[in-house]
């Protein structure tokens, strides 16, 4: 029995009456993809804030690689590998593709208290910055501005500084959002490649995606875990598809 | 190599903009050297060291508002701060300028540390407000040391040794050696900010809960330049006093701050040249205008809007644009 990478005991938060986590338990194995899905308002985002450090539970423990990471910011946990991409995209808009992929490595390599030698200089980072753009396709944009990319080179750059932190486990809020149905094929391919190498929570609203990548389904409704299981369990449950599933199909 | 497959990383270009900032700085350093032996008159010169100084000042007042994306209205404390620490050393009987600057800069980093840590808890508008709030506290402390002029001020009626030699005291060596502090505040900032940190700051500056949830702990790194822009500004403090002979309260009062903001605004954001230039025009606006009006702002103000409306970016994008550098 290996133990779970991430584990969330009895997770709560309100917002006055609203109650937006309400006992949630979770764990994201070793190995992994684990999906995360729910109505608009179940309260996907506000757990995912949760795990990140953003937000505050009211109740409830956060367990990492078995450390308490409750108590900790968002910087510390990423520090000790939690990395996590965004639903709304925040790749650094004034800097070039490379440097935003530079700057995530940097943050696990040495101190970045050095005020003196150009980063730009430092090849070190610049080819681990490389290695995470090449596969994702975006090493002919390498020098590119940020801001100027389009929205799905902006997803696939978004993976990519996630990827660079060399996350022990990856927390993925909505990676297909706004991607047309090409790009949206070609990020699961590469999703499921990403999924072999670093476990991954995913949350995601498209369901082809979730049933290709995900080995397990947990669905959140009003904040709490309704179901829970390989996919296809999930898609036959009743409960969830009166919740959920059953108004897409 | 395992990177065999990969595309072969560029090597940095600087950009335009770099271009144009280090030319442009290298413009103004080279014309302020020749400035002493150019036949000009003790009060064009004392005018530019004074412009000197503010530079200093207003180039560190940029790593927070240009680089860290902190607008402090109270950056003029730490000029002051400089100024009596070194005045009241002076009048206490500390004449060795080295021990006199290592201790400038020791109270100018422990005051930036200690209001550093309680402002960046807030952002925007409140961080303007508690600078703002900190530098009115140094001002009315300044204001109260009766036993240093109080309100009036502390005319210096001794002056620091270096290395046993007054070069301090003498106007060539002493303009000399503002150019050469400015120097190299110009280009330890230029290189701190394609550094890592600078790197960390600026990215932190764009999107903070990115850089947060890289791992960086944007508090820290803010802290740091605050720490580095309040070190400068006290170093400035330093060489004021020793240019002015006489400290008053007056160097850190809150329109100094706003005047070092305006500068920085006049010349560009994020560039040491556009804070540079900025500290040079508006010296020499506020000389120039207040020989014609004596209410010389009412001229400066519509000035100030008019450049703020036709030439975003300030006098570093007019520049720019003049010579046709996009980037």
């Amino acid at each position: 029995m290996t133990a779970p990478i991430l584990h969330l005991q009895g997770l709560s938060k309100a917002f006055g009456a609203l109650t937006v986590t309400d006992g949630v338990d979770l764990t994201l194995m070793p190995g992994e993809c684990h999906a995360l899905i729910g109505p608009n308002g179940a309260g996907k985002t506000t757990l995912m804030q949760q795990i990140t450090g953003l937000l505050a539970p009211d109740a409830g423990r956060i367990l990492f690689a078995g450390e308490d990471i409750t108590a900790l910011g968002p910087a510390a946990r990423a520090q000790r590998g939690l990395g996590r991409s965004f639903q709304i995209t925040a790749v650094i808009p004034g800097l070039s593709v490379l440097e935003n992929a530079a700057l995530a490595v940097q943050a696990k390599s040495g101190s970045s208290f050095r005020f003196w030698r150009a980063a730009s200089a430092e090849r070190a980072l610049n080819e681990a910055a490389m290695a995470v753009l090449a596969p994702l396709g975006l090493a002919e944009r390498a020098q590119v501005q940020a801001g100027s990319l389009s929205h799905g080179e902006r997803r696939l750059l978004e993976l990519a500084v996630a990827l660079a932190t060399r996350p022990r486990a990856l927390m993925l809020d909505e990676p297909m959002a706004g991607l047309g149905h090409a790009e949206g094929r070609a990020l699961v391919e590469r999703l499921a490649e990403i999924a072999r190498e670093v476990p991954l929570l995913l949350v995601e609203h498209d369901m082809d995606a979730v049933f290709a990548l995900a080995h397990r389904v947990s669905l959140l409704d009003r904040g709490r875990i309704i179901a829970s299981g390989a996919p296809e369990a999930v898609r036959a449950d009743p409960a969830a598809r009166a919740a959920y599933l059953g108004e897409e199909a | 190599m395992t990177g065999a497959s990969l595309p072969a990383v560029e090597a940095p270009r600087l950009t335009a903009h770099d271009r144009l900032d280090w030319t442009i700085g290298a413009v103004l350093l080279v014309l302020l050297a020749a400035l002493p032996w150019s036949g000009a008159d003790a009060y064009i010169t004392g005018l530019a060291m004074k412009a000197m100084i503010l530079a200093i000042a207003a180039i560190s007042l940029d790593l927070l508002i240009g680089q860290a994306g902190l607008v402090s209205l109270g950056h003029a404390a730490f000029i002051a701060l400089g100024a009596y620490v070194t005045g009241i050393a002076l009048e206490e009987g500390l004449y060795d300028a080295t021990a006199i600057l290592a201790l400038v800069i020791v109270i100018s980093a422990l005051f930036a540390l200690i209001t550093g840590a309680i402002s960046l808890r807030t952002s925007g508008v409140y961080f303007i407000m508690i600078t703002l709030a900190f530098g009115q506290m140094l001002f009315f402390a300044t204001a109260s040391l009766s036993q240093y002029g109080g309100d009036d001020g502390l005319t210096l009626w001794s002056t620091s040794e270096l290395f046993g030699t007054s070069l301090l005291q003498d106007e060539i060596s002493l303009f000399l050696i503002i150019l050469a502090t400015l120097a190299l505040t110009w280009i330890a900032l230029a290189r701190l900010s394609k550094s890592r940190f600078g790197r960390v700051l600026n990215a932190a500056r764009q999107a903070p809960v990115r850089v947060e949830t890289l791992g960086f702990e944007v508090f820290r790194y803010r802290l740091a330049a605050y720490t580095i822009a309040g070190m400068i500004a006290g170093i400035a403090g330093f060489l004021l006093a020793h240019q002015a002979e006489f400290v008053s309260p007056a160097a850190g009062a809150w329109q100094r701050s706003g005047d070092l903001i305006m500068m920085v605004l006049i010349g560009g954001i994020g560039t040491r040249s556009g804070a540079l230039l900025g500290a040079i025009v508006f010296v020499a606006l506020e000389e120039g205008l207040s020989l014609v009006l004596h209410e010389w702002r009412l001229i400066f103000g519509p000035l100030l809007v008019l450049l703020v409306l036709f030439a975003r970016g300030g006098l570093m994008a007019a520049l720019s644009r003049l010579a046709g550098a996009r980037d």
